[in-house]
């Protein structure tokens, strides 16, 4: 394992695997953890229906209302672009597809190299940007905690060895690859154990609150 | 109120944890963008009025207990113990600072619904013995006198004899059997004498049978502003039999928001069954009677006028349109403010805020948001639907040297009715 292939062949195999075990299990047991937990049962007499509302909000809350817009565009703007980057890197990447056909035997098409490229720098500078302003911004440093520069640090990794690797700006290739896949291996484990569960919690979260919000007759 | 201790109040909060609270806790990125849909973070500009912050304690109780790796973390001691410390000093972010509007709920992009969160964490503060003292006592006079202010029907019988001797029409005081049992705020009798005149007359006007019951008037609900159920359910009962002894169809609330979300939206759950009649604000009342053709009005208010939408009421009961229906009936110059209905900012007085004297600076600091919004369209007058934001919008509007009178919606239809003449009576 000393030599670059060695660890290359030990990230991607069996510390992968591990990573995708503590990933999926432990992903699944935030999510038992949350239903097991039920509603009480509501004897209000309802004004509208909970499962429309609901749904509707699981896609509406993700743009921001002109009023929440005009008050804090960074956070909004910034927050989108490196999302939708880290998205596409992620899944538009010809050679991660290639991968995902191999773990889950689907395949999609992919974006070309150089378009994938330019979206990673832009990910990468909009992530250094949330970072700083986490930092300056006074309500977001107030309420800032250790978890929130773990996080950041564990999903900026990949995007950055990602794009050093595909640049080759680290010798031998074999290293920055076998970095880039141990980052991603690293976020994989943090992630069911952070606030990074929010990829697949806020979808349910937003349909509570449109629900309880719906159930009263007001689109949230 | 039995005991009040940490044991308690963390037992209360253990008991509020359910499904939502889980997705909500396991889904906040610490964006931020909560504090500025609050008025009293934007308004003071101090972080630690962040919405999600003042959840802190329900969110350790839940992280701690609820979670695998939370249990893994506190016990090796990594996560912070709830405390009376602790609870002491969230009892001003709890309630000093929050009106529980509701505006953080609507904009959180993860999907929070805060203000749900805060209203549970409140019946934590209230069993561990950390509520405000002004809640305390309007939640005491509650239960021995039915009214927070302590306001007694005598009082009412007062007003009732006034309105009856400028109206000529007889205040129906329990009459079995008619369609809807009206309820009262403190505030309003106190306050806004005119409202009880205006339903008189529109209720004479449109036919509609009602009543009013020595046994409860008081329609608002200290328990849920504190955050006590048991207090709580206690108020909503007193309704619930006062409205089947007189077995009426519906209850109408008043112009105030909580007492509405109070009896429409809590109290089937606070009493653990639904009820035998239906709930309504008087707009939605009005609003009903006017698309059947039963309010017939006449003439309009010339000057420039805006609205404030009582949180409760329009983002928190969906209640949005009905109010500018009845607008649209008696005013010629209506202006919306450029947030509202379900993006409105709150007046700064609502959930117990305003029964909080402590929180007095914080409530007229959030109240310059309104202030803002009001200047930005310039209105003449203000209208609104709610006694506690009408209250407060013109002591804030007086604080700041503006000159706009405040006016309630259904005074101001009462004032266009269509006379309608001796034949009819
Ligand atoms: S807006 Fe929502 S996600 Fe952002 S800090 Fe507030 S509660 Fe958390
Ligand atoms: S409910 Fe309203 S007052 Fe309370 S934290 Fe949310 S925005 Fe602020």
């Amino acid at each position: 394992m000393s030599d670059p292939m060695g660890f290359l062949l030990w990230v991607k195999g069996p510390a992968f695997n591990f990573a995708l075990a503590v990933f999926a299990l432990g992903m699944l047991a935030r999510l038992v953890e949350i239903f097991i937990l039920g509603r009480k049962t509501n004897y209000a007499e309802a004004k509208g229906g909970e499962w429309g509302p609901g749904f509707k909000t699981m896609l509406t809350r993700t743009v921001a209302d002109p009023g929440t817009f005009a008050r804090a565009p960074f956070n909004v703007v910034v927050g989108w672009i490196w999302h939708i980057g880290f998205i596409t890197a992620l899944l538009l990447f010809i050679p991660h597809i290639e991968l995902f056909r191999g773990v889950l035997g689907i395949a999609w098409p992919g974006l070309p190299n150089p378009v994938v490229d330019a979206v990673t720098a832009i990910t990468i500078l909009a992530l250094v940007a949330t970072l700083v302003h986490r930092t300056q911004h006074p309500v977001k440093k107030h309420i800032s905690t250790p978890e929130d520069y773990l996080v950041w640090t564990v999903t900026f990794l990949p995007v950055l060895t990602g794009y050093l690797a595909y640049h080759r700006l680290v010798n031998p290739y074999p290293l920055i690859l076998g970095l880039h896949i141990l980052s991603v291996n690293l976020f994989l484990v943090v992630f069911p154990f952070t606030k990074l569960t929010h990829v697949f919690t806020a979808f349910i979260a937003r349909w509570y609150n449109g629900a309880i919000f719906g159930r009263k007759g007001v689109q949230s | 109120m039995s005991e009040l201790s940490l044991e308690r109040g963390l037992n209360a909060l253990r008991a509020e944890i359910d499904a939502p609270v889980a997705a909500f806790f396991s889904s906040c990125v610490h964006c931020g963008l909560c504090a500025t849909a609050c008025p009293f973070c934007t308004e003071t500009g101090d972080p630690k009025y962040t919405p999600i912050l003042k959840l802190e304690p329900l969110r350790l109780v839940w992280e701690s207990e609820f979670t695998l790796w939370g249990r893994i973390k506190s016990s090796l001691g990594l996560t912070r113990k709830v405390d009376d410390k602790m609870l002491e000093e969230w009892e001003e972010l709890l309630y000093d600072s929050c009106s529980m509007c509701g505006r953080c709920s609507v904009v959180c992009p993860v999907g929070n619904d805060l203000q749900y969160m805060i209203r549970k964490t409140r019946e934590g503060m209230v069993a561990s013995g950390h509520a405000p003292a002004g809640l305390i006592e309007a939640s005491a006079r509650s239960i021995r006198t039915g009214s927070p202010m302590g306001l007694q029907w005598k009082t009412l019988a007062v007003q009732i004899k006034h309105v009856q001797g400028s109206t000529g029409i007889e205040v129906p005081v329990d009459k079995a059997g008619v369609d809807y049992l009206v309820l009262l705020s403190s505030m309003e009798v106190i306050n806004f004498p005119e409202y009880l005149e205006a339903i008189t007359k529109i209720f004479d006007h449109a036919g509609v049978t009602w009543t009013l019951s020595t046994d409860c008037f008081e329609a608002t609900n200290a328990g849920i502003q504190i955050g006590s159920k048991d207090i709580a359910a206690e108020l909503v009962e007193r309704v619930v039999s006062a409205a089947v002894k007189l077995k009426v169809k519906n209850v109408i609330s008043p112009e105030c928001g909580h007492a509405y979300t109070a009896i429409r939206w809590e109290g089937p759950n606070l009493i653990g069954r639904s009820y035998p009649f239906r709930v309504f604000h008087i707009i939605e009342v009005l609003d009903e009677l006017r698309a059947s053709g039963r309010l017939q009005t006449e003439g309009k208010e010339n000057d420039r006028l805006s609205m404030h939408d009582p949180c409760n009421l329009a983002r928190k009961s969906g209640c949005i349109q009905q109010q500018r229906n009845l607008m649209d009936l008696v005013a010629s110059d209506f202006v919306d403010l450029k947030e509202h209905g379900v993006y409105q900012w709150c007046c700064g007085a609502g959930g117990g805020v305003s029964s909080n004297e402590r929180a007095e600076p914080l409530k007229l600091a959030a109240f310059k948001r309104k202030k803002a919004q009001i200047e930005e369209v310039q209105p003449e007058r203000m209208v609104t639907m709610c006694a506690t934001c009408r209250t407060q919008l013109e002591e804030g509007l007086e604080a700041f040297n503006m000159d706009i009178p405040v006016v309630g919606l259904t005074e101001m239809i009462a004032d266009h009715l269509v006379d309608k003449g001796p034949a009819k009576g």
